[in-house]
């Protein structure tokens, strides 16, 4: 746990650095191939609809003593249609057949109990029109696009609207990755399924609402600075969250791994089993993409931008000036802006510079400057007002 | 920059205990029902899903015709005398649904009740048949047979309808629609009564209704009970001119009968027709045309009672042989039978009690051991400050547990399971906060401020995120609430509900907490346990790497710091001159 710790410590300092943004093009590639596996399963396999987008009936027998194909014979018979039947890890068996009435799923469920020892009051019946599904998720669809209007709106005034589309980009990303780890796996998609990917919207912009913020404060007032570029500024946000991003999706990921474990143990499949899978696959690709896509596709929008091409330029300059001054001991300079600790580097950043390594340098007397740039202001009225209660 | 966070922590703790007891006291005062209610997939019972289609094609269905549905909806199950059925609407307009559940398994009669949407007709009774289909070429023997017209019956045969075999194998191959047969003709021939003959009125599926009348036609249709077949004429009044009906004892005391109460037109109508039959023979006695009506309910005959004498004040009364129920119940098809639109059953779904209490229990084993596994996690990485984030997702669990309680009591509110899975979820976001203000607090910490500094400057900068976070989720949370059907919307409330008091938590618990800790002594120190300690949060490799001067340097201003803040701390502040001058 401690060495967890110490690396909390070193990514904030900049110690630890890890190039997130710079390596885009790895994470995009990984996240395509991703992607591809997903349509593809999309394309190909297509999604297993569970009855209420089909319409039919499930019956899910409690400890069925009977084989499959006795019940399947019986509900063959009564109901004159194709029958699936299936049996959970738990003993619970699940007969779907086609559309009943329900005078016709009462006598089914009598029928069945008697064939595999169990009291009809004990079956569980569910009998649904063809077209419910489809209004459920119509109505699904409906309000997510009213989300999305939303909040891409609420994002844009409250950060900018480079980093709307960043994270409808990451949202759109852990989306189509659940859909398509359903389509890959035939996993059955249900009502709870649309329930947990809508979860997984709220949860994935949670995510990279959370980065953006540091990246925001990160680079507050970096176009009067030539220390750092913005991708470097942007990079060490989410080295700076990184940690908490790791600790808040295993915070998030342990009570939804509960319920898949009491889910399949207990329940078989069910409601509770359907939702758990979508959120543990969404939340999982959701810290990925905060970390990994999020922040690399803001960066890249943000390097079109006038005033970040004079900024990168004008850092460019100052480094090759520096290098030219410097003879050795900046060799090793910072792996990326991770040197930085961002703002307030004023006790740590300039220790932390002898132990790094290059790629983007910036010494300790620059991160100084910039520390003034974006803090100076904060740390003086403090103390001010600090006296002042005294 | 930001306003000072907390100076008075303690202020806030109060009002959240003050919070925290009136809610109790208010949900749980003696002799209320302060029971969480439960959703039908966790205690057992019978959910339909109704979609109520307008009844003239292409227009809107407007809200007070839903309330005018839901109503008789509630009145007919209501009429079951089920306990704490429950009927609710979701969503507005034609993409409305409405949502009926009773606890207990009463499958059949629950779908059968609320299904008939029902055309009400009154049709003057041109025969009465026997029950039993006839071939064509005895139809003139049979028809002397025809049972006794038995005027009034009311009897509500829904229960019966799903016991014979035959039902099933007829519907099936219509692909599930099941409605009675009837048969219909603009004008009386002997073709139109050869079919009504051939008709079985045995077949349950023929007693269910479900198939609405042509009014203008005439009409061969089976009696509820399964006990007549009908022969009428075109319909003299629809069931929209019935303005009231009400089940009444007798004046004598002794019986129950019906009364009517028709709209101007229906009771010209009514003194017309009434005028007319009366004067006919009794029905059943193989005349034809005979004196009595048949009440047609969706091509199924609910009553036929004679007229006795012509009725001129649009005001009538069914006698009959009516126990308390059965006027209940015709009087509520009397008066509710027409609802203003047409409904389909699009979900019907019932779940035993023993795997309600399945789900429930495994939602709860899951929400506990979930919760065990955060808190371990939490207290293995935090120690002491885990320990708050373990107090505040405890506090967290109590205070979503009384507003559930208050919910049910106020708005209704029903757990389900989706329900329990968005509150599990809920955990990892709650967690969230405090693990954001944490690491906040301790990023602070590494640019050497203090720990009161870090307590406050930490939660400036956490809450923000917080807020906006937060703002995302109850966002979503919102608009699926307003926008969504089905079990999507008892999640978007419990998540909704959830992100208020994550908020309220993180605010009025979490940093008042972390700031009265970070006046002791024990976290100040940076105890090895405090989760804050130097050591720690420098890390020894981290220092090892440092040059000497900057790591002595580091250190001082850390131990500075901290007394400088000890100092600063008006409650204890003793050594403050020496430290004074450095700030």
């Amino acid at each position: 746990m401690s060495s967890i710790t110490n690396i909390g410590q070193r990514l904030y300092r900049g110690e630890v650095s890890y190039d997130f943004v710079g390596r885009w093009k790895r994470w995009y590639i990984f996240s395509a191939i991703i992607l591809l596996v997903a349509v593809a399963s999309l394309a190909f396999r297509g999604l297993n609809l569970g009855i209420e987008f089909r319409g039919g009936a499930d019956f899910a027998i409690p400890n069925a003593t009977c084989s499959v194909s006795e019940a399947r014979e019986v509900a063959e018979a009564e109901t004159g249609g194709q029958t699936i039947v299936t049996v959970a890890s738990s003993g619970t068996m699940r007969v779907q057949t086609i559309p009943l009435t329900s005078a016709e799923s009462i006598e089914l469920s009598e029928s069945l109990g008697g064939v595999c020892g169990v009291a009809a009051s004990e079956i569980t019946v569910q009998v649904v029109g063809p077209t419910w599904g489809a209004e459920i998720s119509s109505k699904a669809l409906q309000g997510l696009v009213i989300f999305l209007v939303l909040v891409t709106i609420f994002l844009s005034i409250y950060f900018e609207w480079r980093m709307a589309i960043g994270a409808l980009v990451a949202l759109a990303h852990d989306l189509v990755i659940t859909v398509g780890i359903y389509a890959l796996f035939g996993l059955e998609v249900t009502p709870a399924t649309a329930i947990g990917v809508l979860t997984i919207l709220a949860y994935s912009l949670y995510d990279t609402v959370v980065v953006y913020d540091k990246v925001k404060e990160n680079t507050r007032g970096i176009a009067g600075q030539s220390v750092m570029t913005y991708d470097e500024a942007a990079n060490l946000a989410v080295n700076q969250t990184v940690v908490r991003s790791i600790n808040t999706s295993l915070t998030s990921l342990l009570p939804v791994l509960a319920i898949i474990i009491v889910g399949a143990g207990l329940l078989g499949a069910g409601t509770l089993l359907d939702l758990a899978v979508a959120l543990a696959v969404g939340m999982a690709a959701g810290t990925y993409s905060s970390i990994f896509i999020a922040t690399p596709v803001l960066a890249q929008l943000k390097r079109q931008q006038p005033e970040m091409k004079a900024l990168a330029a004008r850092v460019q300059a100052r480094r090759k000036q520096a290098a030219k001054a410097t003879t050795t001991g900046q060799d090793s300079a910072g792996d990326s802006a991770g040197d930085g600790a961002g703002d307030n580097a004023a006790q740590g950043a300039g220790a932390a510079a002898g132990s790094t390594t290059t790629a983007s340098p910036a010494s300790p007397e620059e991160l100084r400057e910039l520390a003034r740039v974006q803090s100076g202001e904060r740390h003086q009225p403090k103390r001010k007002s600090r006296r002042k209660r005294r | 920059m930001a306003p000072p966070a907390t100076s008075k922590p303690g202020r806030s703790l109060i009002a959240l205990i003050v919070l925290l007891i009136g809610g109790v006291v208010w949900a749980f005062w003696p002799g209320t029902d302060s029971s969480v209610r439960l959703g039908l997939d966790l205690q057992g019972g019978t959910q339909v899903i109704l979609v109520p289609q307008p009844v003239v094609e292409g227009t809107e269905i407007t809200d007070e015709q839903l309330a005018q549905t839901v109503e008789i909806i509630r009145a007919r199950v209501d009429g079951l005398g089920v306990a704490e059925a429950e009927v609710t609407t979701q969503g507005s307009g034609n993409s409305a649904a409405i949502v009926v559940s009773v606890p207990g398994l009463g499958q059949d009669r629950v779908v059968e009740l609320v299904q008939r949407t029902a055309l009400l007709n009154f049709r003057p009774v041109w025969n009465v048949l026997s029950p039993f289909p006839i071939d064509p070429a005895d139809a003139d023997a049979a028809e002397g047979d025809a049972a006794e017209g038995d005027a009034a019956e009311g009897d509500a045969a829904e229960g019966d309808a799903a016991e014979t075999e035959e039902s099933a194998d007829e519907s099936a191959s219509d692909g599930g629609t099941q409605s009675a047969e009837i048969v219909q003709a603009p004008d009386y021939s002997p073709e139109f009564q050869a079919e009504v003959d051939a008709l079985d009125c045995l077949d349950p599926v023929n007693l269910a209704g479900g198939t609405p009348d042509d009014p203008t036609e005439w009409l061969g249709a089976c009696d509820q009970s399964g006990g007549q077949k009908y022969v009428m004429e075109p319909a003299f009044i629809e069931g929209v001119s019935v303005t009231d009906a009400n089940a009444q004892l007798t004046q004598q005391g002794i019986g129950w009968v019906v009364t009517l109460e028709f709209d101007s037109e229906g009771a010209g109508a009514l003194a017309e027709a009434s005028t007319e039959l009366s004067a006919l023979p009794e029905c059943g006695s193989g005349a034809t045309p005979c004196n009595a009506f048949a009440i047609v309910l969706d091509g199924v005959v609910v009553s036929a009672p004679r007229f006795n004498e012509p009725i001129l004040g649009g005001q009538a009364q069914i006698e009959g042989d009516f126990n308390v129920e059965e006027a209940r119940d015709l009087a509520n098809v009397l008066k509710y039978g027409a609802l203003p639109v047409t409904l389909d059953v699009v979900d019907i779904t019932s779940v035993s009690a023993t795997v309600g209490g399945d789900q429930l229990r495994a939602g709860i084993i899951a929400g506990l051991i979930g919760l065990a596994l955060v808190s371990i996690y939490l207290l293995l990485y935090y120690r002491v400050l885990g320990l708050v984030a373990v107090m505040s997702l405890a506090v967290a669990g109590g205070l979503l547990y009384l507003f559930v309680v208050i919910f049910s009591k106020t708005i209704g509110l029903t757990l389900t399971l989706a329900g329990v899975a968005g509150a599990i979820v809920a955990v990892g976001i709650t967690a969230d906060s405090f693990i954001v203000y944490f690491e906040r607090m301790r990023d602070e910490l590494r640019d050497g401020r203090s720990l009161r500094q870090a307590c406050d400057s930490g939660w400036v900068r956490a809450r923000r995120t917080l807020l906006a976070a937060d703002f995302v989720t109850l966002l979503a949370a919102v608009v699926l609430y307003f926008l969504s059907i089905g079990s999507v919307r008892g999640f978007a409330f419990i998540l909704g509900l959830t992100t208020v008091i994550d908020l309220i938590i993180a605010f009025w618990f979490t940093h008042p907490v972390v700031v009265l800790m970070g006046r002791r002594k024990f976290m100040q120190g940076g105890s090895k346990w405090s989760g804050l300690d130097p050591e720690r949060l420098g890390g020894h490799s981290a220092l090892d790497t440092l040059a000497g001067q900057s790591r002595r340097k580091r250190r001082d201003d850390y131990q500075n710091s901290t007394a400088d803040d000890a100092a600063g701390d008006t409650a204890d502040d003793t050594a403050g001159d020496t430290t004074e001058v450095r700030s």
